[in-house]
């Protein structure tokens, strides 16, 4: 009895850790894109926030989530494309262009959620998606097989990528883009096209990574993310620009995040340390990024503008 | 090539130039730094459009819009910095920017298997699977050669491809470049080094200020011929030699260890000694250790252990200024990042050893009477062409900045003179200039030592020539035992004993 007690606890805490982990995923998966073809983006977080609010914004107006879904996906391509423009035609400074994107999307989806909203009314989220067969198991079936579509996009985009960057001619384009942009220049791969698809297919996942936090918590507010998109950003150096450890890398956070949860529900971290348990998935991030992520190195060609001659 | 011009805002690099390379032959172009050659081959590449003139290739005349253009039209060009990618695999290099076989897939097997043949044709000994970060700089040219002939280049733009490699390697490459003219390919071989354009070229075009200044073959010209085509003058290409007799050691060095930025032991137990009136060259490819035993002598880099003396006194780990009061002067090897300052001016940047001192500082203040007359002494006493002693460094050229930081190094009379690639990217008007200055320094008691990459430079301005190879020196010959083939065994790490027998 105290034993399949304690089995049901974990199988759940595994389960919402999957889930918790899945805007990470996104967000970061979209990020670690952008800069294998050498561009930077912290403006994941503004991005998140505006393709959450557009997301939560059409729910409440269509009562469908799919539309909430697209309209994440959208906004996320339009500032994609605004931001390649500054950060490739303009040549702005990476590091202070994002920091101005994620601004821009802090304020303007308050502002818009305060003009068209107001007072939150919730959504109704995903119902989960049962796996035929597989969602039966026992124990492995929760855990793996019945979450809403969204996480199965998520990990399904994994593998998906990693075949884009390894074995396709324009994955091959963007490792060597943000490695050396001259040598592929010479060669007449276009650099400038590159990266933009690049950005903007990332940003794009941003919108995503939004909209599906927008909808599992089925609420708009004010700073929704909550510096989500900075954490996505933190994994990217954890997972060493790849896919799979770019999934390792948010299935821990979210793991963390699902145990603190569980450990404040049964009360087993006291209410006044409470502030400093929600901490620990950070201080558990810093720390393996100061461990892990001193190993690899980033695409030589980050930050760094391509001006062909230049 | 005819008629080609190209403008850049306040420069005509290009003027009017005809220049054609036929099936079979290696026809070099031979220049100085800014004669042109560049400007010319990045047209001819597609990466700079002329204003005036016209390219027929195999008679037609073509628009090469752009890099990808002159590929198509089978024009490959083996970049001075190699055009690769370290973290991706030879093969991957090799299909960058090709169509594949297979659509939107990689098609590293096709590609993998013909690079194979390209490189037993040619005696390449290139293999497509391995990561390009691992490979020596002459496997990567090799790369570069693969990358080219895969796209089926019938002519060949060499830019500078020797500048990297030690002078075994260079034969070696020498040997392929042959290989592929006899195949029916044109080569451009761009360079500035008289010796091997001698060698390998069927024809010599030579430019100077964006014009063509001679035409000429390898067997009616001499080096003597070709640098006075170059500069336009007669040229000196060794200093003249005074017997001086050598006296006290003034730069000793023993049991030496200098970590580098990365990893450790840069400079491996190095032990040197230079006599007063002498100068000593120190031959090697770069990163050898050169840039930190440089930078230990001068107390820019602490020594992990071993012990240097200057003039009699021990000065390892002393700070800079002591070490000068010393005695030393340094010219450093980055002559923009350690040597001057860009944005200072002129007669700033000729009085930074002792600005801090009388005549020139006075109760904290600057005394700019001083400052100016004693900037108007060097500047024509070094012959550093500047408009005035009030501009702006960094708009001189390259060979008057490397002048003016001589002039105040060699003004501050040092009893050690350590010069660090004096003459790289400068003319050879004014790297005449700066061996003889150097070599002045003989008589005047001086201990010099020179670090150069430029194995001509040190066998013409040394007295005693050391190798250095992975942090060592494997051996130190007289001049006059000197040759190109024994330094150049050791810079790529045999002892002395093997390579001088």
């Amino acid at each position: 009895m105290n034993d399949s007690f304690a089995v049901m606890i974990i199988v759940a805490t595994i389960a919402s850790g999957i889930r918790l982990a899945t805007p990470f995923l996104l967000a970061s998966l979209g990020e670690a894109l952008g800069q294998r073809s050498g561009v930077l983006n912290l403006g994941v977080d503004g991005v998140m926030l505006l393709g959450a609010f557009g997301a939560y914004y059409m729910v409440l107006q269509t009562n469908n989530l799919y539309y909430g879904l697209l309209v994440g996906i959208g906004l996320g391509l339009i500032i994609g494309l605004f931001y390649a423009f500054i950060t490739l035609n303009l040549r702005a400074e990476q590091g202070v262009s994002g920091i101005g994107i994620y601004l821009f999307g802090l304020g303007m989806s308050d502002l818009l959620f305060q003009k068209f909203v107001g007072t939150p009314r919730p959504i109704l989220p995903f119902m989960p998606l049962d796996i035929p067969v597989l969602s039966g198991l026992p124990i492995v079936g929760e855990m793996l097989f019945q979450h809403s579509i969204i996480v199965y996009i998520a990990f399904a985009l994994v593998p998906v990528m990693s075949f884009v960057l390894h074995r396709t001619t324009y994955g091959l384009n963007i490792r060597a883009i943000g490695e050396n942009p001259e040598a592929a220049d010479s060669l007449g791969v276009s650099v400038m096209a590159t990266r933009y698809s690049a950005i903007i297919i990332g940003n794009g996942l941003a919108g995503l990574a939004g909209a599906a936090l927008a909808i599992e918590l089925g609420i708009f507010q004010q700073n929704l993310t909550n510096a989500m998109g900075f954490i996505a950003i933190a994994l990217v150096y954890f997972g060493a620009w790849s896919p799979k450890g770019v999934m390792i890398g948010s299935l821990v956070f979210g793991l963390v995040q699902a145990i603190v949860l569980q450990c404040k529900t049964f009360g087993v971290i006291p209410r006044s340390a409470s502030d400093l348990a929600a901490m620990a998935p950070a201080i558990i991030t810093i720390l393996a990024l100061v461990v892990v992520a001193k190993r690899f190195k980033q695409p030589a060609a980050l930050t760094k503008p391509y001006v062909r001659g230049g | 090539m005819r008629g080609i011009t190209k403008k850049f805002p306040g420069v005509l690099a290009s003027d009017n130039v005809d220049f054609d390379v036929r099936a079979g032959e290696v026809h070099t172009l031979l220049g100085e730094n800014g004669a042109g050659k560049s400007t010319l081959m990045k047209i001819l590449y597609g990466l700079y459009q002329q204003d005036e003139g016209e390219i027929l290739l195999h008679g037609k005349p073509v628009q090469l819009t752009s890099p990808a253009n002159a590929i198509a039209h089978g024009i490959g060009m083996i970049h001075q910095h190699f055009m690769l990618v370290p973290t991706l695999t030879v093969a991957e290099n090799v299909s960058l920017g090709l169509k594949s076989t297979r659509g939107a897939l990689t098609d590293l097997k096709t590609v993998s298997r013909r690079i194979t043949e390209l490189s037993k044709t040619f005696g390449l000994h290139v293999y497509p699977d391995e990561h390009v970060w691992k490979l020596s700089v002459g496997e990567r040219q090799r790369v570069e050669i693969i990358k080219a002939l895969y796209r089926d280049a019938s002519i060949l733009i060499l830019d500078e491809p020797t500048a990297v490699l030690t002078p075994s390697e260079v034969d070696d490459i020498f040997v392929i470049f042959r290989r592929l003219a006899e195949d029916g390919r044109g080569l451009v071989f761009i360079s500035h080094k008289l010796k091997e354009v001698l060698d390998l070229s069927d024809k010599i075009t030579v430019l100077r200020h964006g014009r063509v200044t001679g035409d000429t073959t390898p067997a009616k010209s001499d080096r003597h011929d070709l640098a006075q085509m170059m500069v336009g003058r007669e040229v000196k290409l060794a200093p003249d030699k005074h017997e001086v007799e050598t006296g006290v050691p003034l730069l000793v060095i023993e049991d030496l260890y200098v970590d580098g930025d990365r990893g450790r032991h840069a400079v491996q137990g190095l032990n040197l000694e230079v006599k007063s009136g002498e100068i000593l060259g120190i031959a090697g490819i770069s990163g050898n250790g050169q840039r930190e035993l440089a930078e230990a002598i001068a107390g820019l880099r602490t020594p992990q252990s071993g012990k240097i003396t200057i003039n009699g006194q021990d000065t390892t780990a002393s700070k800079p200024a002591k070490i000068r009061k010393v005695g030393l002067s340094y010219v450093p090897e980055e002559r923009m990042k350690d040597g001057a300052v860009g944005d200072f001016d002129v007669k700033e940047n000729l009085i930074l050893l002792n600005h801090n001192s009388e005549p020139f500082c006075k109760n904290g203040l600057l005394n700019f009477r001083e400052i100016c007359s004693h900037s108007e002494k060097l500047v024509k006493e070094y012959a550093v062409k500047t408009p005035s002693i009030d501009a702006t460094t960094k708009n001189l050229s390259g060979g008057n900045i490397q002048k003016l930081i001589m002039a105040r190094e060699l003004s501050a009379g040092p009893k050690v003179l350590l010069a660090s690639q004096p003459t790289r990217g400068v003319d050879i008007g004014a790297a005449e200039y700066i061996h003889e200055r150097i070599s002045q320094q003989r008589q005047r008691g001086t201990a010099s030592v020179v670090i150069s990459e430029d194995l001509d430079e040190v066998m013409a301005l040394s007295d005693r020539i050391a190798v250095m190879f992975d942090g060592k020196i494997m051996g130190i010959i007289n001049q006059e035992d000197a040759t190109r083939e024994s330094i150049g065994l050791m810079m790529t790490g045999e002892e002395q004993e093997a390579a001088s027998v």
